[in-house]
């Protein structure tokens, strides 16, 4: 079942007078439960087309399916509120907030839905136990270790139960043995929750972790378009 | 995103960074203390200053007979009776923006104590009330008389500090007789000290009695319906002074004198007991210019004036010294109001500079917000709440400051404050006010971050 449908996706960047294209008519798919790996070196488009992904950019023509809704011409509002509810983001530098508890800052997406608080601060004590922080929730981020903050923020990123979860370069900041146990979360979620994941990286190693890589190369798609492509190359898990 | 919750979010953010929120609200603290501190000190010198100006007589109205004429010449204000002392009751019981009259019956005579004598400025008969009317009742010595010696036209009277000095020099005046005109009145009282008036006349050199007795027993000339001033200047002190035969000051007779049997064909016709003038005092200085019309309705209707003939009184305020003391009252609230405003557009300015400064600090946060699903008008009450919470706080802290500056200004210089709950009032509003005005344009800014842009800013 298709999840993520992208028809023809441009986007071209004004400045001044000079037009910058980025994208250059990027279509694929992804379907729901799938392990993705967005590659491509820096220039490349790679972070364009993860922010028209991730609903915080809007394409200058194409179409962009989400969740079998339309979310190309969505205003700013309306896109927050898919952030809010459909998707997920885990980041490089983890962006956590300072002096602020680690169940504080996992609670925190929710005060922009309509959770109650005591429910809110259920789900956070849960998804903290979940990725093996329960003893920690109390700490402020410069208490924890770097995989430490990392776990907190991908609790934080699953607090809504998205069905989409965007990682940008989320071992960037990490030691290969974190960056390991970081992943093997990552792969856990997306097999026994069915929680599609994209990860955007440039590192093959990572990239490896996901069953299919989509490979953007100046503006355009490479390969790994497709579902189907999948079947060609290794599972990057098993291997 | 609802309220509470905004408040609480606010609140975590402020608690982040307890130092730089109290520094970003000093100003407002400094500011609203400030304006509570001058608000109860400068209320309080202002009552007091309010309040000698009072007791110049700022709220005083005089009531005075009206003018009798004969012939084309004119006699002057007061030279027909036409109070009575039943005019005053009526004064004070129908005229709701009256505080107190009292009538007044003047006489002019020596007072003589053991070897010494004097002859004062003013020898008032009068009620208790007119002490309340002059604002006089403090003693220095001694009690005021009461409506129980008014009513029996008691011997006793109440001296100014004067007639002390000169009649009392090395004693004390309570319980002594003074005598006037022969009869013995005894002192009960003795008034303090208020000095000359602004015309320079000593106010201290008088005495007053229950004006009873004054009518009755002293100046008994004031039953004939003739020219007082006249009388009073032929019959005054001139009679008492032992060196008249050698400055001879007499009135000349012009016209022959009235025999007895003169006298007796042409009788002076009595009507009724007459007072000399009364004396009001209004509520307070707003209400002068109604307390006029009320007593001026009441006495033509008990005159029986009929509409178009001329008043048969005169009222006389103190215009001058009303109108500086309505002066004096807003020029010190313009002056207390621009205090505040100054001081509150400064915190406001120092709120507004920390609140940008924080907006730039903190764009990844806004950038991570909005990531996770804030709209552009959750970063703006997001901030707006943050910088409101900031001036109110700023504001309850300044309102104690304030509070305790003014007690501590009371407690060691001894002057006067008077707290102000409308200060309050307008410090809260005004520091929430500032807090809007202020902290909105770093919230809007916030809100209008562009979160790819945000959550790569470094």
């Amino acid at each position: 079942m298709t999840f993520i449908e992208l028809n023809n996706i441009y986007k071209t960047y004004f400045l001044g007078e000079i037009e910058v294209p980025v994208l250059k008519g990027v279509s694929l798919q992804v379907d729901r439960g799938e392990m993705v790996a967005l590659m491509g070196v820096s220039g490349s488009g790679k972070s364009t087309l993860m922010n028209i992904l991730g609903c915080l950019d809007r394409p200058t023509s194409g179409e962009y399916w989400l969740d079998g809704e339309n979310v190309t011409h969505l205003s700013a509002n309306q896109r927050a509120v898919v952030r809010n509810t459909k998707i997920g983001f885990v980041f490089q530098s983890f962006n956590l907030l300072a002096r602020t508890t680690a169940v504080e800052n996992v609670m925190m997406p929710l005060s922009y839905g309509s959770v109650s608080d005591r429910e809110a601060r259920k789900r956070a004590v849960e998804l903290l136990d979940r990725v093996g922080l329960g003893d920690r929730s109390h700490h402020h981020p410069s208490q924890l270790s770097g995989g430490q903050q990392q776990r907190v923020a991908v609790a934080r990123a699953l607090i809504n139960h998205p069905p989409l979860l965007f990682a940008d370069e989320p071992t960037g900041n990490l030691d290969s043995r974190t960056s390991e146990e970081v992943l093997g979360m990552f792969q856990q979620l997306n097999e026994k929750e069915g929680i599609t994941i994209i990860l955007v990286t440039h590192d093959a190693g990572v990239a490896q972790h996901a069953r299919r890589t989509i490979r953007i190369h100046d503006g355009v798609i490479a390969d790994g378009a497709h579902a189907a492509d999948a079947v060609a190359q290794p599972v990057g898990g098993a291997a | 995103m609802n309220f509470t919750r905004t408040i609480k979010t606010a609140l975590r953010a402020l608690r982040r960074n307890v130092m730089r929120a109290v520094l970003t609200t000093l100003g407002i603290m400094i500011g609203v203390g400030a304006v509570i501190a001058m608000t109860e000190i400068g209320q309080g010198s202002s009552a007091m200053i309010q309040k000698s100006i009072a007791s110049m007589g700022a709220n005083n109205l005089l009531v005075f007979p009206g003018t009798a004429a004969s012939g084309g010449v004119s006699f002057g204000a007061g030279s027909t009776l036409t109070l009575t002392p039943q005019d005053c009751e009526a004064i004070v019981t129908d005229c709701p923006a009256l505080k107190a009259a009292a009538p007044i019956v003047r006489a002019r005579s020596q007072l003589v104590y053991g070897s010494r004598n004097w002859v004062p400025n003013t020898i008032s008969g009068t009620t208790p009330e007119f002490f309340e009317v002059r604002d006089w009742t403090s003693m220095a010595e001694g009690e005021l008389f009461t409506q129980r010696d008014v009513r029996n036209g008691s011997k006793v009277c109440v001296i100014g500090q004067t007639i002390v000095k000169n009649l009392f020099p090395d004693e004390s005046p309570i319980g002594k007789e003074i005598r006037v005109r022969n009869v013995a009145f005894k002192v009960i009282g003795v008034l303090r000290s208020k000095g000359a008036n602004t015309f320079g006349q000593d106010q201290d050199d008088i005495i007053v009695a229950p004006w009873t007795s004054i009518k009755s027993r002293v100046s008994s000339q004031s039953l004939q319906n003739a020219n007082q001033s006249a009388a009073a200047s032929s019959s005054g002190g001139t009679e008492i002074n032992s060196l008249s035969d050698l400055y001879p000051t007499k009135a000349v007779q012009l016209y022959p004198a009235q025999s007895a049997i003169q006298a007796a064909d042409s009788p002076m016709p009595v009507r009724f007991t007459n007072i000399d003038q009364i004396i009001a005092a209004a509520d307070s200085a707003e209400q002068m210019q109604s307390a006029i019309k009320q007593i001026t309705s009441l006495l033509r209707d008990r005159h029986r004036l009929r509409p178009g003939e001329p008043d048969d009184f005169t009222i006389r305020d103190m215009a001058d010294i009303s109108r500086a003391q309505s002066e004096m009252t807003n020029t010190m609230t313009t002056l207390l109001l621009c205090v505040a405003l100054i001081s509150l557009v400064v915190g406001g300015v120092g709120i507004m500079n920390i609140m940008l400064v924080s907006v730039t600090e903190r764009t990844r946060e806004i950038g991570l917000r909005m990531a996770v699903g804030a709209r552009g008008r959750d970063i703006l009450w997001q901030f707006l709440v943050e910088a409101l919470v900031l001036c109110l706080i700023g504001g309850g802290v300044g309102i104690m400051l304030g509070s305790i500056s003014s007690l501590l200004v009371t407690k060691f210089l001894g002057w006067s404050t008077q707290s102000s709950p409308l200060a309050i009032l307008v410090a809260v509003l005004v520091s929430a006010g500032v807090g809007l005005i202020f902290g909105f344009y770093p919230a809007w800014k916030a809100s209008r971050l562009d979160p790819i842009e945000a959550l790569r800013y470094e």
